[in-house]
């Protein structure tokens, strides 16, 4: 983008030099013409050069608070490091990658990402659909729907993450209290493995979903209404509509909003770290909502093993790179076959 | 013309770059300097002293600072608490590694204590100069001293262990009431306090158990031993030492035989058991008295009474430390030998409950004249001062924290949702082996 902006605004610059438009006669004198070369290799040195001091701002932050991490966590991986010497650094090679093999804390933990990712995206991105969906007739105060949807977006995970604990008590809790008035017994929300993970899901499920609709909403209306008179012309009804029309042409938006979950789902930590503040980063007495950003944290500032966690957060990073380029793949796909 | 505001153009952009790397220069700059030269002069000149703290030290409630500022009307105190300790002590470690954010006065744990100690030592003041030893419990003074005899923090509080116990429900459940009477119950062994308490079982109010949860009863029994996690030499053997597993073992068998309720201290739900009257006794050292009068409703005030516990222990208690790289780290010295000191740690005990590691304040007013609402007339300062007494000396380790924690929230909880005993040690085990793994 440089170059491209480097020509194109370069020219000009050379065509002042040469000056045209003035009376040729007489001509600039000696002194006239060193000024002006002088200021055009200025201008020159200008447009070469400002670009990158405009975009520099970006860049260097980059490189303090993203790069230089990076780079610096991958020497800890290579290291035995505590956090009470973090500049005492004892090498052990790949150790530190090879004993995540044989970790059980950190599979359980991936695969409870895995299990608290799916229940929390999948769900979250249907009901995303349907409330857009709907929204996107003409409604009475639709703007105060959407804004309404939006709210918790706007919501602190921490605030979120206390009043779903509370709602989500084994003994006092609201849920368990309603469950119990239509003869359900009371479900231990906080310990039971499947209950927890599907407990944590729902804030993730409750903070998202209107963000995910609203973004829906505004692709769905940027579809021409001539498709849907045409279409039912043809005699389709709403849901045939729904399905023939909308959600074809709301493909790259779904694509976009499952990356996005899926990077969300990877990274998921504030839930379930307050979901159970006394036991903290452990994710539950047997680790069950244990996910892989907890896992990660629970090694570095509780159990205090830089070098560790420092292993886990380069293997996050690698599997993400992964789930990067699967997406990449199938959305190639999707595309060319659109 | 054209000329000049391109020049004035490239200015702009120039300062703005420049102004913005300054920014993220600054911002990783290291600010230990920019935190002693703003704490050097206070408002008009003072010299201002900061302490860092946790949960509820209460020196400010208490009224101390007040007090110092006026006997030192050069001094200006200020305090920035974190709730919670699992927050503080981590950032407290990166602060002191490397040298930057740190207050004048930071507070530890006891279950840190060791840990710094060990590894931080040379960033600390020696207080031994400051504070006089002979003020405070042994124990307590050589918690915090290193091998070579540098003692880099001065005691608060202790947590003598007593128990806290309902004297209604016990005489529903046909079980005296007199404090000494109910202490002589279980005097000397643990096992015979679970005696009791299956003797509360068998004639309880219904929907009542005689313990609160686990936790406090595993923590009660360990505190009392004098080799818990670590042996003198500093080795870990909480695995193999038997203080342990018999304490492990019979915290599971109390739960496998329903004397315990289903719950996490400090957890919302627990606080609603306490509200609601749902368990007879409870391990209580006495800053749980603070708690319990927090948690309860107006009406159970008056109906708690303490007994000695089955053993002595210690649960909980700080120290004040006083990093070297402050500016004014002599002033902040003095200071913490001060609110440390057994008049003051007196004064606290009487507004805050927190029991003083000075054995010279057992015999001040404040202490022996102490009441506290939900405990009615119980002398309850004489009472702890007894327990105070017998505490044992224990062998303290830096991951005591870790593994007290393992042995609670990975393990004996379990057995109260139905795993074995067995199940909840190898849980326990496998999750603070982890943890404890470099």
């Amino acid at each position: 983008m440089t170059t491209g902006h480097d020509t194109a605004a370069a020219s000009p610059a050379k065509e002042g030099g040469a000056a045209p438009g003035r009376p040729s006669g007489g001509g600039p004198t000696e002194q006239e013409q060193r000024r002006r070369k002088r200021q055009s290799r200025r201008w020159q040195r200008d447009v070469r050069w400002s670009p990158y001091a405009f975009v520099s701002p970006f860049f260097l932050l980059f490189l303090a608070f993203g790069l230089f991490p990076l780079i610096y966590t991958g020497w800890a991986s290579l290291h035995q490091v505590e956090l009470t010497a973090p500049t005492d650094m004892d090498w052990v090679g790949l150790r530190n990658y090879t004993r995540i093999f044989d970790d059980e804390f950190f599979w359980n933990a991936a695969e409870n990402t895995l299990t608290i990712g799916i229940i929390s995206t999948v769900p979250q991105l249907l009901m995303a659909m349907g409330i857009a969906h709907i929204l996107n007739y003409k409604l009475r105060a639709s703007t105060f729907y959407r804004v309404a949807m939006l709210a918790p977006y706007a919501t602190s995970i921490a605030a979120a993450s206390l009043l779903f604990v509370l709602l989500f008590g084994r003994d006092y809790g609201m849920i368990n209290w309603a469950l119990g008035a239509v003869g359900i017994d009371n479900i231990d929300w906080q310990n039971d493995k499947w209950a927890s993970q599907i407990a944590v899901s729902t804030i993730v499920i409750w903070r998202w979903t209107g963000y995910n609709a609203l973004i829906y909403l505004a692709a769905m209306q940027a579809i021409p209404q001539d498709l849907y008179e045409s279409a039912a012309l043809d005699g389709a009804s709403r849901w045939q509509q729904f399905f023939h029309v909308t959600l074809p042409s709301l493909r790259p938006t779904i694509l976009f909003t499952v990356v996005v979950s899926t990077i969300g789902a990877s990274q998921l930590f504030g839930e379930p770290l307050l979901f159970d503040a006394n036991k903290g980063a452990s994710g539950g007495s047997q680790h069950q909502f244990q996910t892989l950003g907890l896992y990660l944290y629970e090694q570095g500032w509780v159990n205090q093993h830089l070098g560790r966690a420092s292993a886990i957060a380069w293997t996050m990073f690698l599997i993400l790179i992964v789930i990067g380029i699967v997406n990449y793949v199938i959305s190639r796909r999707l595309r060319a076959s659109s | 013309m054209r000329a000049r505001t391109r020049i004035r153009r490239k200015a702009v952009v120039l300062a703005a770059v420049a102004s913005l790397g300054a920014g993220l220069l600054a911002g990783c700059a290291d600010d230990g300097n920019d935190d002693n030269s703003s704490s050097t002069e206070g408002g008009g000149g003072k010299t201002k002293i900061t302490l860092g703290l946790f949960g509820t030290a209460g020196f400010e409630e208490s009224g101390l600072y007040k007090e110092y500022e006026k006997l030192h009307p050069d001094i200006d105190i200020q305090q920035t608490v974190v709730e919670r300790n699992e927050n503080y002590y981590p950032a407290l470690l990166n602060h002191l590694t490397t040298n930057s954010g740190l207050q004048d006065i930071q507070m530890v744990e006891v279950g840190n204590i060791a840990e710094i100690v060990q590894t931080q030592s040379d960033k600390l003041l020696d207080l031994s100069k400051y504070g006089k030893e002979s003020d405070y419990l042994e124990w307590k003074w050589q918690q915090a001293t290193t091998e070579d005899g540098q003692t880099v923090g001065v005691g608060t509080d202790i947590g003598p262990m007593a128990i806290c116990y309902r004297t209604d429900m016990f005489k529903a459940a046909g079980l005296p009431t007199d404090r000494e009477e109910v202490g002589k119950l279980w005097a000397g062994s643990w096992d015979k306090f679970v005696d009791v308490g299956k003797q509360y079982q068998d004639k309880a109010p219904k929907g009542t158990t005689f313990l609160d949860s686990p936790g406090g009863l595993l923590q009660a029994i360990l505190s009392g031993e004098k080799d818990r996690f670590y042996d003198s030499s500093g080795e870990v053997i909480y695995k193999t030492n038997p203080a342990v597993k018999d304490a492990f073992d019979l915290t599971a068998e109390a739960a496998e035989a329903g004397l315990i309720g289903n719950q996490t201290q400090f957890q919302p739900a627990w606080d609603t058991t306490i509200a609601n009257s749902k368990f007879a006794a409870m391990s209580c050292p006495p800053w749980m008295l603070g708690y319990i009068k927090g948690k309860s409703k107006p009406e159970a005030a008056g109906k708690w009474d303490i007994a000695q516990a089955p053993k002595s222990g210690n649960w909980g208690g700080s120290f004040l430390t006083v990093p070297k790289s402050g500016k004014n780290a002599e002033e902040a010295a003095k200071l913490a030998a001060w609110l440390t000191a057994p008049e003051q740690q007196a004064k606290l005990f009487g507004v805050q409950g927190s029991f003083p590691s000075t054995p010279a304040a057992y015999e001040s007013t404040e202490v022996t004249g102490a009441k506290n609402d939900m405990t009615g007339d119980a002398p309850i300062g004489t009472i702890f001062a007894e327990a105070a007494a017998n505490i044992p000396v224990q062998s303290i380790g830096p991951k005591d924290q870790i593994i007290q924690q393992g042995l609670t929230d990975n393990g004996v909880v379990l057995v109260t949702q139905g795993k074995s005993a067995k199940e909840a040690w190898d849980n326990a085990v496998k999750t603070i082996d982890n943890a404890l793994d470099q």
